[in-house]
């Protein structure tokens, strides 16, 4: 593993290596002196063409309890928004001597454009691209998931996976990264997935993804979930016809107040809701259901940090040897559906 | 240089030696004076220079309907020189060069400065293309007559790189070009339907996260512009025509008798959307590549006819539009020097079609829909030596960086493909010899500046 660039092409073997690492990483977070120096004298640059301050500042948080350098390079005010080509600012920070380019970019496969050319021979990791992958976000999420699975069955984490956990993910997938790279992470982890959204919101040939798809929330929620994923929904796109009005979007496919009932309801009262941040309250989940016990939002983001230090420590000292499946691995991750 | 040795550089008499006409039998072609003056057996060399062509196909010049040239306005991307260069390189002995200049060739003076610098470079027919509308802003037409009647006498119309949406519009353009025998060429394209399309809509955008060109976007238009070309009696060519859906449409078109023709280009014959995985703007191109459903449809409706003709789309750009994000990087491949080794590899080698058939979808129909009247024409005594000599059976590794166009944004680099141009002959005079550049033709300096022969008033049997 050189790169970190989609979960898509994520083998279960290095899915669970980089969670069972987290898992250490985490405990480092939890110790008074919360650093390690594992990446000394290693330099970390965080590429942003696009705002992000949470994914920024978690990279950041992770980079440093590693003891890398770390260098922010925000697009906005720089050479960038003066028409540097992305090719140039790789170069340049090639010559500056970065180990691992950490890239959010909002055009989908910069990061590939990054690890596939020779501009800069850093590791890339893909923090986000346009409208294609997020993979730290897939492995914190799954991260979460699966202390709460392994937790349900009182089995332990580490090593473990996500076979038979049924997990719901709403919302706008055609504009998600969150859900793509989810989709190809909770296959491999041998989740089984639903999204659930608005037509107008799913992408022409999710037919061909690995997970089922349905247009009603309630229904979803009947037939047993073990997860809620919430995606962020933008007001805006009201505007080009995606749905109607806000209105009737939260009261169709929101997490409002009764969907959070009707939880109870249902005698589904191990099932958590997650959300990747940030919220649009009152849009796409209900504050009840933000802030209830099951929501998971602050644990994600504290994993996120964990998850990170494991993707930054793989990629620069680790083995990047691809490891031995577990022997478990019934589901391949080339399945192709 | 002098005139007497201008026409000195064209003189010379070439014996074409065994090669297989049209693919079929091995016959002589003697070239002398701008024509062919025998096509035989066994003719008799009298001072002609010999090219033993055994082995070699012998078709007539290549006419390429869509080419982007790019002069005036981004010479850092191409030149008529180095543009017709590759045409030359690639067999080819006529191209129509695309109208999206800068400044447009919307008006009869830039199109005849584009006539003009390709009659200066002296590689190929240079047939510039018109504007259908003013900047190709589609609000107002261009001044069609003018351009028609100007030394480049404009028979090919088109907003090419943007569709005319307006059906209002098209219907006029449309109406208005009838009285020139016009063809109007439109980029099938609905835009609010690809607002930022980035690729084919489908399985692969789906995973990509790019935003997707649905078929439907290309389909609808051209639809709606069959019914319009059919409702005012005019002609419609269809240009780089990309999914399954359109062929069915152009070929109920062409059942009810309606006067359309339609174009594919070469990559579209053999590259899909699967490639885009890549994430490599290389294979960025407008229309965008689809799938393989698609890529068997358009080679079955190449090979009965629905689809007219190849056009290369050829469409160079400088480095750093494709060194860069996907979604910044321009649209377009070239493809004047690949043209006639994919369709080798995509149409002849699958089996679907002879090289009589090449010539029609390669030369013959592009002519008459250009109405290039000394273009395409066939390999007989007494007509114009346009000539391409290609061997089918070489093989070549494509390498962009040896190619004669500045672009070197070609979707085949370091493919191997069948077939390659030996010599191209044109107006008699060899630009290629031996699969090099040779020299270019030189005009008599007292030849009249007008394009070399006049339209045919009516349109062929044949309904083009």
């Amino acid at each position: 593993m050189k790169h970190l660039l989609s979960t898509e092409d994520l083998s279960l073997g290095n899915a669970i290596r980089i969670l069972d690492t987290a898992e250490e990483m985490a405990a480092v977070g939890d110790r008074e002196v919360k650093k390690l120096p594992a990446l000394r004298g290693r330099t970390v640059v965080n590429l942003f063409f696009e705002d992000s301050t949470r994914t920024r500042i978690s990279f950041e948080a992770a980079a440093k309890r590693l003891s890398a350098d770390v260098i922010n390079f925000a697009a906005k005010g720089s050479s960038v928004s003066k028409g540097e080509s992305l090719k140039d600012t790789a170069q340049t920070l090639a010559a500056m001597g970065a180990d691992a380019v950490v890239i959010r970019h909002w055009a989908s496969g910069a990061p590939h454009r990054l690890a596939a050319t020779d501009w800069i021979d850093a590791a890339v990791i893909n923090a986000g691209d346009g409208t294609h992958e997020h993979p730290t976000q897939a492995l914190l999420d799954a991260f979460t998931m699966r202390r709460h699975w392994a937790r349900l069955n009182g089995t332990p984490s580490a090593g473990a996976d996500l076979k038979g956990m049924r997990v719901a993910i709403a919302g706008d997938v055609l504009h998600s990264r969150v859900a793509r790279s989810n989709v190809w992470l909770l296959r491999t982890l041998g989740a089984e997935v639903t999204l659930v959204a608005p037509p107008t919101l799913l992408p022409i040939g999710v037919g061909q993804w690995p997970c089922s798809v349905s247009y009603n929330m309630d229904e979803t929620l009947a037939k047993g979930v073990d997860a809620v994923m919430m995606l962020r929904v933008q007001g805006e796109r009201m505007n080009a016809s995606f749905f109607p009005t806000t209105r009737e979007y939260s009261r169709r496919w929101g997490f409002d107040d009764n969907r959070l009932r009707a939880l109870d309801k249902l005698g589904l009262k191990d099932t958590i809701i997650m959300h990747p941040g940030p919220m649009n309250r009152g849009l796409e989940i209900s504050s009840a259901a933000a802030d209830s016990p099951r929501s998971t939002v602050l644990a994600q983001v504290r994993n996120g940090v964990s998850v990170r230090m494991a993707a930054l420590y793989l990629l620069l000292s680790g083995d990047t040897r691809e490891p031995a499946a577990p022997p478990n691995a019934a589901y391949s991750t080339k399945e192709r559906h | 240089m002098a005139h007497k040795q201008q026409d000195a550089a064209n003189t010379g008499a070439y014996l074409i030696r065994g090669a297989a006409i049209l693919g079929g039998a091995a016959e002589d072609l003697l070239i002398r004076d701008g024509v062919i003056a025998e096509r035989g057996r066994d003719l008799a060399a009298d001072g002609a220079t010999v090219i033993e062509a055994a082995g070699l196909v012998a078709l007539p010049g290549m006419v390429d309907i869509h080419t982007h040239l790019r002069e005036p306005g981004r010479e850092d991307a191409e030149t008529v020189e180095t543009g017709t260069r590759a045409a030359a390189l690639g067999g080819y002995t006529a191209v129509h060069a695309m109208a999206n200049s800068n400044p447009v060739a919307d008006t009869a003076g830039v199109v005849e400065q584009v006539h003009s610098l390709g009659r200066a470079a002296g590689w190929v027919d240079v047939r510039p293309v018109g504007a259908v509308t003013v900047g190709l802003a589609g609000e107002q037409l261009a001044e069609l007559g003018a351009m028609a009647d100007s030394r480049a006498k404009v028979r090919v119309f088109s907003d090419d790189g943007i569709c005319v949406h307006d059906p209002v519009l098209m219907r006029r353009a449309l109406e208005y070009v009838k009285a020139f025998d016009g063809v109007v060429a439109q980029h099938a394209q609905e835009p609010r339907l690809t607002a930022g399309a980035q690729m084919n809509e489908g399985d692969v955008s789906a995973v990509l996260g790019l935003t997707g060109w649905p078929a439907v976007a290309e389909e609808s238009i051209i639809a709606r512009d069959v019914l319009l070309a059919q409702h005012v009696g005019s002609r419609l060519h269809v240009c780089h025509v990309s999914t399954a859906g359109s062929v069915e449409i152009i070929r109920w078109a062409k059942a009810r008798g309606i006067n359309v023709t339609a174009e594919v280009t070469p990559h579209h014959l053999l590259l899909t959307d699967e490639l885009v995985r890549s994430y490599d703007p290389v294979y960025k191109v407008n229309p965008p590549l689809r799938t393989d459903s698609d890529v068997q449809a358009l080679r079955a409706a190449l090979a009965d006819g629905t689809i007219d003709v190849v056009g290369t789309d050829h469409a160079p750009h400088p480095s750093e539009h494709k060194e860069c994000e996907w979604a910044q990087a321009a649209m377009g491949m070239t493809g004047l020097e690949t043209a006639l080794s994919v369709v080798q590899d995509s149409m002849i080698e699958t089996g679907l079609m002879g090289w009589e058939d090449f010539a029609r979808v390669t030369s013959t129909v592009p002519a008459v829909i250009g109405r290039v009247a000394d273009q395409g024409r066939p390999l007989e005594a007494g007509e114009p030596a346009n000539v391409t000599l290609v061997d089918p059976a070489a093989r070549w590794t494509v390498d962009p960086s040896k190619m004669a166009t500045m672009g070197r944004n070609s979707p085949f680099a370091g493919r191997e493909l069948p077939g390659r141009v030996v010599a191209t002959f044109f107006r008699g005079h060899p630009t290629v010899l031996d699969g090099h550049l040779n020299t270019p033709y030189r005009y008599p300096a007292d030849a009249p500046a007008t394009a070399p022969a006049d339209a045919p008033a009516t349109a062929p049997a044949g309904g083009y």
